[in-house]
Parts: C-alpha cells; sequence; structure tokens
C-alpha cells in the first residue's frame, strides 16, 4: 500500500538551497526559496528560487501585454460590465481581421488589437524559447525541452501566422477566447470539408492518443516497481538494478516487446512531438493546398463508400422550375 | 486534510461542473448506415415535454347546411368572401381560440363596427391568412399535405413566442476596443453558444452564401473564408435547435455538403430556408408600416419568422398531426387582396 499513493507519502525534508553559483554573464535568482507542505505532496516541497534574467523579463512583459489587451477586449466588447465579464468570459473573444483586410493592418478595433497582441504574445513565445534553451545550456543540460516546445510553437506559429500569410487573409486566423477558438476549430474543419480526412491529421492524432498511452505505461511501470527504487530510473540506465530489470520483463513477457530504461523517453519525445509537428503540417496544407480534405479522400480511395441507406437526394439548386 | 475529505471535496465539485448537463440515460437511435454516427440521440424526458407542448386544440365542429357567402352578408371581406357563413363564423373563432383567446374578437376588431379596418392587427390577420394560404399552396415542397394553420405558429399568442429581430448594432462607443463581430455572446439564437448570434439577416432575410466549401478537391477558386463558415454554422446550429434534431438529421457528416447519402429530410430543409425568406421579405417586411412601435424590433424591424417560429423544438411542427385537414379553406388559392392601410380615425 505504501506506493500505491496518488501523494508523495513520505517527505523528505532538509535546509532549502539556491542552487550553485552561476557562470559569468547571468543575473542572480530571485525569490528566498520557501518549503511548501502541498506542493511536496505532489511535487517537490521546495518553492523558488526562480531565475529570471532578461530574456525571462522580457518575455513575461510581452506576454502580460497581450492578456491584458485580450482582457480588456472582452471586457469592452460587454460594455464594461464587470458582472457580464465573469459571466461570460468563456464566450468571449478578441476576433482577427474580417477577411476583407486581406493582410493590410486594420483599424484597432477591426482586428488591429488582434494584431497588436498577436505580435506581443509570440514576441513572449520566442523568448521565452530562447530562455528555455539559454537555461538548459547553462545547467549542462541537453537541450531537447527547448525543441519540443519549438515544436509546440511551430503549431502556433502555423495556425496565427504562416497559414494567414499564405491565405492572404488574417481573418483565416484563430480568435484568442475560450469557446470561440472552440468553434473556430469545428468551422475550419466545417470550411475545408471535413479535416478527419486530412492525412496529417490523422497522424497527429495518432501521436496525441499515442503519446497519453505511452505515459500511461510507463508512469504505470515505474510506480509499479517503486517498491524496488524503480523510480530512479535515469541511474538505472546505465546500472540496471532489479526494479528495472522487472519492468522490462514484464513488458517482455506480456507483449514480446520492451524498451529499455533510456529508449522509453525517446519514444516518448518523439511522440509528443511530432503530434504538433505533423498537426502543423496538417494545418499549413488546408485551403492552400487543399481546399476538401473529403474530396480529397475520394479522389485518392481514402473515404470509404458506404451502403445506401437513404432513398437517393438530389441537391434542390441544381434542379429547374425549383423555388429560388 | 485526509484522503476522504479530498475525495468528497472532490466529488462535491466535479457534481457542481456537471449540473448544466442533461441527465442520463439518453436514447440513440440510428438512422444510417452502422458505424458511420447517423444517429439521432433523444433525451426521453425533453421528448415528453415536447409531446406534452405539442397536443393540437379540438377543432370546433362545421354547422351543417348551405349558407349564404360571407360576401353577401358581410361588408369588407376581402379575403374570405367566397366561404359559406359557417365556414366563415368557424374560422374566425378559431382564429379568435388559436391567436387572442384572452383578448377575444376585440382584438382585430371594433366591437361597435366588425367590417372597419381600424385596428392594425386586422390588417395584418387578414395578409396572415393570405400567408397561410400561400404556405399552404405554394410551399408543399416544405409543408407537404400537413400544411400548417394560424395555430402552427401562434399557440394562443398574439404574437408567436418565437420571432426574430435583425440585432441592434453593438454599442461600440468611440470605436476603439470591444468590437465583438457580431458574436461571443452565449446566444439563445444559436444553442447558447458563441457563434454569430444573428444569422438570420444574412440568410434568412438576405441571401448570402450558406454553402462555403468547394466542389474541387485542391484550391480552384473558392474565396469563402472561415468566419464566413461561422455564420453557416450558426444558422445551422438554430435549425438543430429549433427541431430538436442532432446535425445528422439532415446531413451525413462524412461530408456536409455532399448530398449524395444524404437523408432526405435535408432536401425538405433546404425548401424551409427558401421559404422563412420567401415569408420574411414577401408578407412580413411590406407589413413593417403597418404595426405600431412596440410591435417593432431595436432597428425599427419588423418581427420575422425563422425555423423555431413553427417547429418550436419538435422536428415537424406539432410534431407533424395536421390541423389543415380541418380548415381547407386555408389551403385555397384566390386573388390576394390589394394592400391595405390602417384605416384614420
Amino acid at each position: 500500500m505504501q506506493y500505491q499513493n496518488i501523494f508523495t507519502t513520505v517527505q523528505a525534508v532538509g535546509p532549502t538551497h539556491h542552487g550553485v553559483e552561476l557562470g559569468h554573464g547571468n543575473s542572480p535568482r530571485t525569490g528566498e526559496p520557501v518549503i511548501a507542505y502541498w506542493l511536496g505532496r505532489i511535487g517537490n516541497a521546495q518553492l523558488g528560487p526562480i531565475y529570471l534574467g532578461g530574456l525571462g523579463v522580457a518575455s513575461l512583459l510581452c506576454g502580460l501585454i497581450a492578456f491584458v489587451t485580450i482582457g480588456f477586449n472582452m471586457l469592452a466588447s460587454v460594455d464594461w460590465n464587470p458582472i457580464q465579464f465573469i459571466r461570460q468570459l468563456f464566450w468571449l473573444a478578441l476576433e482577427p481581421p474580417a477577411p476583407g483586410y486581406g493582410l493590410s493592418i486594420p483599424p484597432m478595433n477591426q482586428g488591429g488589437w488582434w494584431l497588436f497582441t498577436g505580435f506581443f504574445l509570440t514576441a513572449s513565445l520566442l523568448l521565452w524559447w530562447a530562455r528555455m534553451y539559454r537555461r538548459a545550456r547553462e545547467l549542462g543540460l541537453g537541450t531537447h525541452i527547448p525543441w519540443a516546445f519549438a515544436a509546440a510553437i511551430w503549431l502556433y506559429l502555423v495556425l496565427g501566422l504562416f497559414r494567414p500569410i499564405l491565405m492572404g487573409s488574417w481573418g483565416e486566423a484563430v480568435p484568442f477566447g475560450i469557446f470561440p477558438h472552440l468553434d473556430w476549430t469545428a468551422a475550419f474543419s466545417l470550411r475545408y470539408g471535413n479535416l478527419f480526412y486530412n492525412p496529417f491529421h490523422a497522424l497527429s492524432i495518432v501521436f496525441l492518443y499515442g503519446s497519453v498511452l505511452l505515459f500511461a505505461m510507463h508512469g504505470a511501470t515505474i510506480l509499479a516497481v517503486g517498491r524496488y527504487g524503480g523510480e530512479r530510473e535515469i541511474e538505472q540506465i546505465v546500472d540496471r538494478g532489479t526494479a528495472s530489470e522487472r519492468a522490462a520483463l514484464f513488458w517482455r513477457w506480456t507483449m514480446g516487446f520492451n524498451a529499455t530504461m533510456e529508449s522509453i523517453h525517446r519514444w516518448a519525445w518523439w511522440f509528443a512531438v511530432l503530434c504538433p509537428l505533423a498537426g502543423g503540417i496538417g494545418i499549413l496544407l488546408t485551403g492552400t493546398v487543399v481546399d476538401n480534405w473529403y474530396l480529397w479522400a475520394v479522389k485518392h480511395g481514402v473515404a470509404p463508400p458506404y451502403p445506401t441507406v437513404f432513398p437517393e437526394v438530389v441537391d434542390p439548386a441544381t434542379l429547374s422550375g425549383v423555388k429560388p | 486534510m485526509n484522503l476522504k475529505r479530498f475525495l468528497s471535496w472532490a466529488g462535491i465539485a466535479g457534481l457542481f461542473l456537471l449540473a448544466g448537463c442533461e441527465r442520463p440515460p439518453i436514447d440513440s437511435v440510428q438512422h444510417g448506415y452502422r458505424g458511420t454516427g447517423m444517429v439521432q440521440v433523444y433525451n426521453p424526458r425533453i421528448l415528453d415535454l415536447t409531446t406534452e407542448a405539442n397536443v393540437l386544440p379540438v377543432a370546433l365542429p362545421l354547422a351543417p347546411g348551405d349558407s349564404p357567402k360571407a360576401s353577401s352578408l358581410y361588408k369588407n371581406v376581402k379575403v374570405l368572401g367566397n366561404l359559406n357563413n359557417n365556414e366563415f363564423t368557424r374560422l374566425m373563432l378559431s382564429m379568435t381560440a388559436w391567436v387572442s383567446p384572452t383578448e377575444g374578437c376585440a382584438y382585430c376588431h371594433n366591437p361597435a363596427n366588425f367590417a372597419e379596418d381600424s385596428k392594425y392587427t386586422k390588417v395584418v390577420a387578414r395578409r396572415m391568412i393570405e400567408m397561410t394560404r400561400h404556405i399552404n399552396t405554394d410551399w408543399k415542397s416544405h409543408v407537404a399535405e400537413t400544411g400548417v394553420t394560424c395555430y402552427t405558429c401562434h399557440r394562443g399568442n398574439p404574437v408567436p413566442s418565437n420571432v426574430w429581430f435583425t440585432e441592434a448594432e453593438q454599442n461600440k462607443g468611440a470605436d476603439f476596443i470591444g468590437d465583438r463581430a457580431g458574436q461571443n455572446l452565449a446566444a439563445k439564437s444559436v444553442g447558447l453558444s458563441s457563434l454569430p448570434s444573428d444569422p438570420f439577416t444574412p440568410f434568412l432575410l438576405g441571401e448570402l452564401d450558406i454553402r462555403v466549401n468547394g466542389n474541387t478537391a485542391l484550391p480552384s477558386g473558392n474565396r469563402h473564408s472561415i468566419k464566413q463558415a461561422e455564420w453557416t454554422y450558426g444558422l445551422m446550429t438554430h435549425m438543430s435547435s429549433s427541431l430538436g434534431v442532432n446535425c445528422t438529421y439532415c446531413h451525413n457528416t462524412q461530408s456536409f455538403s455532399e448530398w449524395k447519402g444524404n437523408p432526405p429530410q435535408r432536401a425538405v430543409a433546404w425548401h424551409g430556408i427558401r421559404m422563412a425568406r420567401d415569408l420574411n421579405t414577401a408578407y412580413m417586411e411590406p407589413l413593417t408600416s403597418t404595426f405600431p412601435e412596440h410591435r417593432l424590433g431595436p432597428t425599427g424591424d419588423v418581427a420575422k419568422a425563422n425555423c423555431a417560429t413553427c417547429h418550436q423544438g419538435a422536428y415537424k411542427p406539432l410534431n407533424g398531426q395536421s390541423m389543415l385537414k380541418d380548415f381547407p379553406e386555408l389551403a385555397q388559392t384566390g386573388a390576394e387582396a390589394a394592400p391595405t392601410k390602417v384605416a384614420k380615425k
């Protein structure tokens, strides 16, 4: 039972530490570390310090400008009524310019604010990416984390920048809002003839669900061998102990093949990264190269024909003598 | 806090989040090829309410025997003059029961002189009888032989409870910040989604393109935007919630634009859109100046019809029961009366 808990049951708490000295050109870390019991239940109990640095401060500032611009547009859209702002928060949005504006710069209230926000949000994300890369390097790590983040930024840029430019209209981009961006997603699929027939969308879903499956398998395996010290998996990459052996044998004997303590993490990394990479390609091709994915799928034998169930229906608009 | 307490709090929070959902069980009925999701989802409790709300009023009996024509007995009978007196009186009484049961005859007629056109309601009612006949004779592609009567929309209300007005322009102040672009509020008209909340003005009054899909796999000049797709999506959501049906009632969702393999209901709905547009432009809009100001919408426009006006949540108005068979005079073709103005007192 000791090893079967959602929360950390035993917290080892020592004196807080600020971390190693940083080399030349780094700013000091910010904040006096504290021990938070409830954080200790789900992770490390020590909170802080955090490294902000020039890139971090610039990124937060740009992000804040974008966040506040979206918020004030939403508040203004309900006539500055704070109650409606809370009630309708999930419905409110900052919309991109109307398609008629093409790629020109529209008046502030006709999409100008959307471009303004998009600029600062993009700057914020890219600065944060640079900060992650720098921090990884300074700690002597590989750059796997920033490159994984870059995969997500790729999808974001395809949706809000690359594809609208290729289509010649900012109006093709996504609104900033909770439900509105979901409605946009459905409308995107409706407009371009069913995104489910887009093979890159399909690949993206494979990697998404695949990531979930791998994460569940790996997480479960490590928890299951926790009683043998299995959570020390990185050490076990080079020095397999009984936990690692048992985990490997479990999968070898249940499905014939087993990953290693190292390779499972490469599996996970590639599945996660390929999800937005493949998705981004699919979005980029939509409207630019393919206009109707259903008809594309019919043309290439992807969409299966189903047996006729209903009496034949003819498009009334093609009949002569039909009203309007 | 122990685990038990944590779990009970999580349970309460979960129930709170689910409070807006319909409770199970929900029935699903397959009506297309297996495995294709061509399924209608019904909540039996909502279905019961719809059944209760769609019980037909009892049709008044028609007095037997022949009687003189209404035109020979009454003055100023412009569209129902060829009915005999029995039919005429029965229809007038029925209309009172359907449209103004509490207000009575005086809702339309001056009790001192039934013949005069001093009340706007009488002028409108006359035009509405003509509209009903127009629907029943010229729009069989949508209403078939079931037809409509005054009751289909009115249901005992002087103004049908589901009418629409063009949405007032958003108050944008100095037009510097906060433009909603006609969407992004929880709007009843589009099933509480954040879709454009007045899809009626462009599609059921105007004739803007509802179809946004291209007919070729690769781009060949289809310039419809995603934003346009959202307006179409808004209209379709209105249709779905007005009829209490899923998208798959009319569409094979493999491809929303493809007609092959679609349920036949889609063609009926296609005619319905044209019918609503015809009624709004040919019958309702010309009546704008007849209505008093308090009956007009925020932009000074007349009340208009959409799918909900007749359907009121049922897949067919009144669940497909025909009242027209008891009132064949509402399906007559005849010369339409010249438009009447409300007489000045």
